[in-house]
């Protein structure tokens, strides 16, 4: 019902409002007090509020973060939770301010969907997760199996593409969300289960008897999930950019939510100095305070921090760093500098 | 004819009083409607003006040109042709569309039948199967829709064997949690013979139908209508399949290493909708007659009962058909709730119109606006002509009560 209405919202806001998206986003969030924040309900590691609403995660503490250089408040966020095939819906009808819904940036949402990727915050990939007892080993083996996705991702199609590309035979039944993808995949219906890798892990730990199943070796698609903002805000735009920038950049400078303070006093280096705001109005420039960045590491952490707290050793995922290991550590993790 | 007056007669004005136009009121009324259509068109045209340019201006592209775009994902259950590769979002549209459809359809017959049935068991005279179905309309009547799909969809795939358990019978025909296989026949040429027969055992069924009331109305005669007709339909069209020289080869279902391959394949998904959509509706649909029954006046059971006719006839011939007129308006309520309540398919992984089209067609391209509209055209369509037909039916049933 509610992507009904988001739907149809969308179609009202673009027939009747003289124009959808307003410019001002930054306005907006400032005067509404508040940072509405597209998540996901129901995936550990990135969104998932319990039982008490308290939300969790690596794209949670992202609006975290944004609100924190926003507000110097990371709990000025109110998160709505959006299934795979609503998201953008959400995000177009100026619903969610931001979309950080562990989505992938491809062509064609960044540009005939009206949706800018401001980063990526989590370098992933597709996989299957099969029945041990089905004694398969690669994905290659699956021709002819019956595999449960979820629609409205980049899931359902790259699915399609691996079996045409590799001429294996394919039977999918699709749901609407993950939950009831993979119960079904749980009750025998599917051979298989695929989504992003990082959601494997997640999902799999929802399964009744989680050590039944393996996730095969095959990653078959990038997945390079991140932010995303409406088109045609530029300053928004940069905002959301550099939020992830300043989370990156401050693991690389050995910046922590718990050296902050010690650092804001007594560093010398003037890479913190700017990333702080000590020297310099970077801040300003992005219509924040000066000291947006120190906010930033004060009230959420570094990226690393947040990754190991929501996805790694941290957290039940026990998810590696791998290709999102800072690029001085051999992954793709990397920023621009703040200068 | 008397008249008024001598000479000076007022035929020569029998029209309304010369006036100026202005109070002409069929011209007013001729007047108002045009310029409450140009209202509209216009209101209408500058609504698509907006919406066009807004989505120009927030990036969002617009317009019907990935209706030939390649669809790239694939579906489960296909009424025509469609591959992942060479299917559009168009075609993915139609596939939607039939699907929706197909369980409109089927859910329609069945849950008309557990309508009929319950609800002329609840006013049974036998206490057991009067209660019985009194709690079964209350029980479906009070939990939401949803809630009985998805126990419906568990339920099924609980109770059914995994594929290297199958219940099989003889002839290929393995029931499991992927669905019911059986073989299917492919039909080549010489099948427009057995096709042809159908029509004409059809239409001298009809035909017979005919005669055998008019010669009952005239000679109070009773012919053997049902048996005549199920040779004709079903009768002739075999007689024709083995004249044509049996023009069709039949498909077996395939055990593959995962699944089962071939022949005909119904899905877990279509059965679990099914039921639930049946059993839902059936439950309204129940009530619905019954108020329809209670309608009829007891006097008129009364009055056949005087004549000798037994329970059943009573039933068939003097209170249903009265019935029906009452019955049939909110019955088509129930059939276009039914059909619109199909739209819950995705949530037990049936690929209907909402599920491919509002669901992965509208994420995959972003086009809200347009797949939205042509959606909502859609179920206006059904429902029009659902009600048209309806109606159509009920205006010849009450032509009967005069
Ligand atoms: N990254 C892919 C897939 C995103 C996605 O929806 N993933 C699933 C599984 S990891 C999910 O988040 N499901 C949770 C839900 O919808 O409840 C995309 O952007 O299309």
């Amino acid at each position: 019902m509610k992507r009904v209405i988001t739907t149809l919202a969308l179609a009202a806001a673009a027939v009747f409002a003289a124009s959808v998206a307003s410019a001002q986003t930054l306005n907006t969030v400032k005067s509404r007090g508040m940072l509405n924040c597209g998540a996901n309900g129901s995936l550990g590691g990135f969104g998932l509020p319990d039982a008490q609403g308290n939300w969790t995660g690596l794209d949670v503490d992202f609006c975290r973060a944004l609100a924190s250089a926003i507000f110097g408040d990371p709990t000025k966020v109110k998160f709505v939770a959006l299934t795979a095939k609503d998201r953008f819906t959400a995000l177009q009808s100026g619903d969610v301010d931001v979309l950080a819904r562990n989505t992938t940036w491809t062509s064609s949402r960044d540009t005939s969907l009206g949706l800018n990727f401001t980063g990526v915050n989590y370098y992933d990939g597709q996989g299957f997760l099969v029945r041990k007892a089905l004694k398969v080993n690669s994905a290659l083996e699956l021709s002819d199996a019956a595999v449960c996705v979820q629609q409205g991702t980049t899931t359902e199609l790259n699915l399609s593409d691996y079996f045409r590309a590799n001429k294996m035979k394919l039977k999918t039944v699709t749901f609407a969300t993950a939950d009831e993808a993979i119960k079904a995949y749980d009750s025998g219906r599917c051979d298989a289960f695929t989504t992003d890798a990082s959601g494997l892990y997640a999902e799999r730990l929802r399964l009744a008897k989680s050590d039944d199943h393996i996730v095969l070796p095959e990653i078959i698609s990038k997945e390079p999930l991140g932010p995303s903002v409406r088109h045609g805000d530029d300053q928004w735009f940069d905002i959301v950019k550099w939020v992830h920038f300043a989370m990156i950049i401050s693991e690389e400078l050995g910046v922590t939510q718990a050296n902050v303070d010690e650092a804001l006093k007594s560093t010398t280096n003037p890479d913190v100095k700017r990333l702080l705001g000590t020297e310099g109005n970077y801040g300003e420039q992005l219509g924040l305070t000066k000291d947006w960045g120190y906010r930033i590491i004060k009230h959420v952490g570094n990226y690393g921090e947040i990754f190991e707290k929501n996805v790694g050793q941290g957290s039940p995922l026990k998810i590696q760093r791998g290709l999102n290991a800072l690029w001085t550590k051999g992954g793709l993790q990397y920023a621009p500098p703040i200068r | 004819m008397w008249r008024w007056g001598s000479g000076m007669s007022i035929s020569q004005h029998s029209g309304p009083p010369k006036v100026s136009l202005i109070y002409d009121p069929k011209v007013r009324s001729i007047a108002y409607q045009v310029i409450l259509c140009a209202i509209i068109i216009f209101l209408a045209y500058s609504a698509v003006r907006n919406a066009i340019d807004n989505l120009a201006r927030a990036h969002i592209a617009s317009g019907f040109g990935f209706w030939n775009q390649t669809a790239g994902f694939d579906i489960s259950q296909t009424l025509i042709s469609y591959t992942a590769q060479g299917g559009t979002y168009g075609r993915a549209f139609w596939i939607g569309l039939l699907n929706t459809l197909l369980v409109a359809a089927i859910g329609i017959v069945l849950a008309t039948i557990v309508g009929f049935l319950v609800g002329i068991a609840r006013l049974s005279k036998n206490f057991l199967l009067a209660r019985l179905s009194a709690g079964y309309v209350e029980m479906i009547r009070n939990v939401p829709l949803l809630l009985q799909l998805l126990f419906w969809y568990n339920a099924v795939l609980k109770a059914l064997p995994d594929l290297r358990d199958s219940w099989s019978l003889p002839g290929s025909i393995y029931l499991n949690n992927r669905g019911f296989f059986a073989p299917y026949p492919i039909f080549s040429s010489g099948t427009e013979l057995v096709v042809a027969a159908f029509v004409v055992g059809v239409i001298g069924a009809l035909a017979f139908g005919i005669w055998a009331r008019k010669r009952q109305e005239q000679t109070g005669q009773q012919s053997p209508v049902a048996l005549v007709s199920l040779g004709l339909i079903v009768g002739l069209p075999i007689i024709a399949f083995f004249a044509a020289g049996m023009p069709a080869t039949l498909e077996f279902p395939e055990k593959g290493r995962f699944n089962i391959r071939g022949g005909l394949e119904i899905l877990p998904e279509l059965v679990a909708l099914v039921i639930g959509l049946t059993l839902y509706t059936g439950a309204f649909i129940a009530e619905v007659v019954r108020a329809g029954i209670m309608a009829v006046s007891k006097g008129q059971t009364e009055a056949a009962g005087a004549l000798g006719l037994r329970t059943g006839p009573t039933l068939k011939l003097v209170v249903i058909p009265q019935a029906m007129r009452v019955i049939i308006p909110p019955l088509t309520n129930q059939y276009l709730n039914l059909t619109k309540n199909s739209s819950l398919a995705v949530f037990v992984g049936y690929p209907d119109l909402v599920q491919i089209f509002t669901g992965t067609v509208l994420n995959q391209t972003g086009q809200a606006v347009e797949v939205v509209t042509i959606t909502m055209a859609v179920y206006l369509t059904i429902s029009l002509l659902t009600s048209m037909t309806m109606n159509w039916y009920n205006s010849r049933i009450a032509l009967v009560e005069r």
